[in-house]
């Protein structure tokens, strides 16, 4: 009685969810109730025995997609008021759509019936109840679904990488790393010994100590380390700058200009 | 039938997998101005997919549903990352996530 009443007060509120889910007018609401639509059921997977799914809805679906989501939608500048401009014209043929599935399913439901020798057909993995649902699932999906699941790691990672291909921007200001430029450094390239002078700084020494030319030939080429750019921040500093030290012609902070 | 689910039976699960679905199916028509919730209504017709599943898992005897469940799972999240990614570089050319907007294939 008590685990009738825990599925239907689950199920209720997974339906009404899901209604929100459609019938919300902003966006970030009905992701919220996405996630809400999961927890509920995550319960009705609960009830059923799958704890294993269970906790795999919640993780993967709360706790990664529906994250996504959220983050997508706010993201995104959309426009929300215009959003909801097309629902009366579309909502007819939804409804029709929507009605006649409904009506084929209940049509296909209503002349179910269970053929009366199920059980004695062999399953194929059958549940026992002396193992945790997670230790059997673990048995079979490592022997049987050894192949399928194999494939499913395979999409994962195809699914990764095409997210990042297709969301990689090439910014022109972007600094990259340059393997090659690294591997050529050598101490002497990026290292100089100077004999500071006590109580000066390096004010004294032209500013900034830069090593010969390893510093300003940056990782994209072109963009970094080059006159227009060095003329850039030169204004940048000046303008935003408490103190600016000029560096003295002839020393050491000159090296590369 | 033995089942684990022996107070409700399947019937109700059933119900509820077929409302999941047509609501899905409903806001994928009705939401013609932005793509992320017809994503997200894919993702409630999937999920009424997993909770058939594991409803005649649990009525049957058999963890097959279950595993199934599992690749369903993994599959829903690959479709919606790439989707919301296609999603996110569409808004980033068109500055829209209209559907009467993707039309550039018709030429």
């Amino acid at each position: 009685m008590m685990t009738q009443l825990v599925f239907y007060v689950f199920a209720a509120v997974l339906v009404l969810s899901a209604t929100m889910v459609v019938c919300a007018r902003n966006p970030v609401h009905s992701v919220l109730f996405l996630i809400l639509a999961f927890f509920n059921a995550a319960g009705l997977f609960l009830i059923a025995g799958a704890e294993f799914l269970a906790m795999t809805l919640v993780i993967v679906y709360v706790g990664a997609v529906a994250v996504l989501f959220l983050f997508v939608v706010m993201m995104l500048d959309v426009n929300f008021t215009r959003m909801r401009e097309g629902v009366q014209r579309y909502a007819p043929i939804g409804g029709v759509v929507g009605g006649v599935l409904l009506v084929e399913l209940i049509m296909a439901f209503t002349h179910w019936r269970v053929a009366s020798n199920i059980d004695q057909i062999g399953h194929i993995v059958p549940s026992s109840p002396a193992r945790t649902n997670t230790a059997a699932l673990g048995d079979v999906l490592y022997t049987h679904y050894i192949f399928l699941f194999q494939s499913c790691a395979l999409v994962l990672l195809v699914a990764m990488i095409g997210a990042i291909v297709l969301t990689l921007r090439d910014r022109p200001t972007g600094r990259r790393q340059n393997i090659d430029r690294q591997h050529d450094r050598t101490a002497a390239d990026s290292l100089e010994m100077l004999q500071v002078p006590l109580g000066v700084g390096v004010a004294a020494q032209g500013g900034f100590l830069r090593p010969h030319e390893s510093y300003d030939v940056a990782a994209v080429p072109g963009t970094y380390g080059t006159q227009a750019w060095r003329e850039r921040e030169m204004e940048e500093e000046t303008q935003t700058a408490l103190v600016v030290i000029t560096p003295a012609t002839g020393t050491k902070g000159q090296d590369n200009a | 039938m033995h089942s684990a689910i022996e107070g409700i039976g399947l019937g109700p699960y059933l119900s509820i997998g077929a409302i999941l679905l047509v609501l899905g199916v409903f806001g994928i028509f009705v939401n013609r101005k932005n793509v992320i919730i017809i994503l997200m209504s894919i993702e409630l017709i999937l999920l009424s997919a997993n909770i058939n599943f594991v409803a005649f898992s649990a009525a049957t005897g058999d963890l097959s549903g279950q595993v199934m469940t599992l690749f369903v799972l993994t599959i829903a999240a690959a479709e919606s990352a790439i989707g919301l990614a296609i999603v996110t570089v569409y808004f980033r050319n068109r500055g829209s996530i209209e559907v009467d907007d993707i039309t550039m294939m018709k030429g």
